[in-house]
């Protein structure tokens, strides 16, 4: 293979992972993965397949159901050196877990005084949308970004899952990741090179616009790009910026967009109400009030629990039409 | 224990409870302030696990820790300092009583969460497993951390890894006010940790000289690498759960009766009875503790606030990972 055919591949979002894994854990031996059924079931989202075999148990851990022992123990065993990625089946089950995340890897470190270094990573699926219902379709990134001590990532496209991992892990503090669970099957193309996927403090313009800035995430990217292209049609051109660092929030990039703009709309899969978009639109306000020409706009994930059946599930997510219409409010005034 | 080591035991001892009562004194002055949870009457435990571990071993503490802390060998001045809340302290005045680290000393804190240290614990003995360490991690709990998931999530976890864990559970009998026969169905503690196929004994956490065989022996036996240990460690605190604790909840009869088992007074006794101590040994060793006491506060008393422009140093680490 030469070397121009070697500069781009396809895989997916799932594969991408796989692959950061695996680099991670062949350049350090330090590294090991642990969670529930990452090992002979091969991950619960099938990320970690044929990396047991690849391994062996040592380093690729299956834990039994015991959320707040098994990430305490990657929090424990960071502590004492070695680098642990921590899968948690889902961020419906992390709150089992809150209290190793919340109080002691965000708090060990500074309560510390510095004495103790807690480089861990918790990646986790989040979101709904799969009819999974309630129980399994929360998207709580917004408690993990509230929490100084951690730093939360959000990788959206396919490359950033591939490269995003290795500064996580050699990122000294804990790293918490979330994997939306509908872009695993995602495809992508990936260099063989991170660029700037291989960053975890930037946001990224995925789009450029000049009538309007979609502020999202993980697979809020998708459904804002989705509805650039049917506002492209109207003559309205949308940024969009996938904030990619939940925590800490790249503020600059959100304030340079929507100063080029003049008009944000915030697509989050949290509750409204506290929500992730809930900061960004009071950052917003705060640092680039007098650049507005239409009120910062939000759609949310509308205020219940994400109910099984498939229209209620869509009507209740932030989805293209509510996008739509959110964007057509902020351009339809008088800018 | 005999010679020297007995000696030490007791100094230890004596060093805790004068630090303590001092404390006492500092809170009142309102030197001290947040919680204060004191360990006298529970030295015995603390002067006994310690001396059975290496230098390069690992403990895992409660809120109530200055006993291990300074039994471990943690600076009484570095503890004080910290518990008045200045920059020569252990943590730089950021942890307070209850969360003492001292990585240098292998001392992990100081954990307020009642089950919050296990999992720790067991990630600590994980680390030193798969680096090929021969470490062991000590990890301390009071019975009220029977009633968590995390005990139990972490014990199974332990055995199932043959993890190099001790589980040193210090059973003084309340979790603060609640007896152990009102929050546990069973209260016979190493029956739950036999449940998980942990090797599990109780101590008379009274009884300086049994706590230390009992430590010898669960050391000797994780460090082989036969899984962890449990030991239950009967003990009682004299003081109330902490300095807000009206103590209504028991009897001055029973507190009573077990202050007449001080551990340290009865082994002021063994020592004696064994020859090795006389009036004028304890009354020099009553002065040295003094001594370093009286050193602490006067380090923690000129001690220096940290700037407040520092507050916000180590949220994130200041370096790279090594």
């Amino acid at each position: 293979m030469s070397a121009t055919e070697a500069t781009a591949r396809t895989m997916s979002y799932r594969e991408a992972l796989r692959e950061a894994i695996r680099e991670g854990m062949q350049a350090d031996e330090r590294v090991f993965l642990t969670g529930e059924d990452v090992g002979a079931y091969g991950g619960s989202f099938g990320v970690s397949r044929g990396l047991l075999d690849e391994f062996g148990p040592e380093r690729i851990r299956d834990t039994p159901l015991s959320e707040a022992a098994f990430v305490g123990a990657g929090i424990g065993a960071a502590m004492g050196g070695m680098r642990p990625i921590v899968e948690v089946m889902t961020v419906n089950f992390s709150l089992l877990a809150l209290d190793q995340i919340v109080n002691n890897a965000a708090t060990i470190p500074h309560m510390s005084g510095g004495q103790v270094q807690i480089p861990v990573v918790v990646r986790m699926t989040t979101g709904a949308g799969r009819q999974l219902a309630a129980q399994h379709s929360h998207s709580l990134e917004g408690w993990y970004a509230h929490v100084p001590g951690l730093k939360v990532l959000a990788p959206a496209t396919v490359a950033d899952a591939r490269w995003m991992l290795g500064p996580a892990l050699a990122d000294p503090n804990p790293v918490i990741v979330f994997e939306h669970g509908s872009l695993y099957n995602r495809e992508g193309e990936i260099g063989d090179t991170a660029g700037p996927a291989g960053d975890i403090t930037r946001a990224s313009i995925r789009r450029p616009g000049r009538d309007l800035t979609f502020v999202a995430y993980g697979q809020s990217v998708w459904t804002a790009l989705e509805a650039a292209e049917t506002l492209a049609s109207e003559g309205v051109e949308a940024e969009v910026l996938d904030l990619r660092v939940l925590r800490p929030l790249d503020t600059d990039a959100v304030i340079s967009s929507v100063t080029r703009t003049h008009r944000a709309v915030i697509i989050d899969e949290m509750w409204r109400t506290g929500s992730l978009a809930a900061e960004v639109s009071a950052l917003i306000t705060e640092q680039a009030f007098y650049e507005l020409d239409a009120p910062v706009g939000r759609v949310c994930t509308q205020e219940l629990p994400i109910p099984y059946a498939g229209h209620l599930e869509q009507a209740a997510l932030p989805n293209t039409t509510r996008v739509l219409a959110a964007a057509r409010e902020a351009v339809g005034g008088d800018g | 224990m005999t010679g020297a080591a007995g000696t030490d035991a007791l100094r230890t001892m004596l060093l805790i409870r004068t630090f303590e009562e001092r404390c006492v004194e500092l809170y009142s002055a309102a030197k001290i302030r947040g919680f204060l949870h004191l360990y006298i009457g529970e030295e015995a435990v603390a002067a006994g696990i310690m001396p059975a571990l290496e230098p390069g071993d690992r403990v895992v503490s409660t809120y109530r820790e200055h006993g291990h802390a300074l039994a471990r060998g943690v600076p009484a001045r570095s503890v004080l300092a910290e518990m008045f809340g200045k920059v020569e302290g252990v943590c730089r005045g950021r942890g307070g009583s209850m969360h003492l680290f001292d990585v240098a000393h292998r001392f992990y804190g100081g954990n307020a969460i009642v089950g919050g240290g296990l999992p720790i614990a067991v990630g600590l003995a994980l680390a030193d497993r798969m680096a090929g360490r021969d470490h062991v991690t000590a990890c301390f709990f009071g019975e009220g951390a029977i009633a968590e998931g995390e005990f139990h999530e972490s014990l199974n976890l332990a055995a199932l890894w043959r993890l190099p864990v001790i589980f040193c559970c210090e059973n003084n009998l309340y979790a603060m006010g609640t007896a152990l026969a009102r929050s546990e169905s069973e209260v016979n503690l190493t029956m739950k940790a036999a449940s998980y196929e942990v090797p599990a004994w109780s101590v008379d956490g009274m009884d300086v000289d049994a706590v230390a065989d009992a430590a010898r022996r669960a050391v000797l036996s994780v460090r082989a690498g036969d899984g962890p240990c449990f030991l239950e460690l009967r003990t009682y605190r004299f003081r109330a759960h902490s300095m807000y604790d009206p103590d209504l909840y028991r009897t001055r009869e029973e507190i009573a009766r077990w202050r007449e088992r001080d551990p340290i007074d009865a082994y002021v006794q063994v020592l004696r009875d064994a020859g090795t101590l006389d009036d004028a040994a304890l009354e020099a060793l009553r002065d040295e503790t003094r001594a370093v006491v009286d050193d602490a506060v006067a380090y923690a008393e000129a001690g220096t606030p940290e700037p407040v422009d520092e507050m916000t140093r180590f949220v994130y680490a200041e370096e790279a990972a090594p």
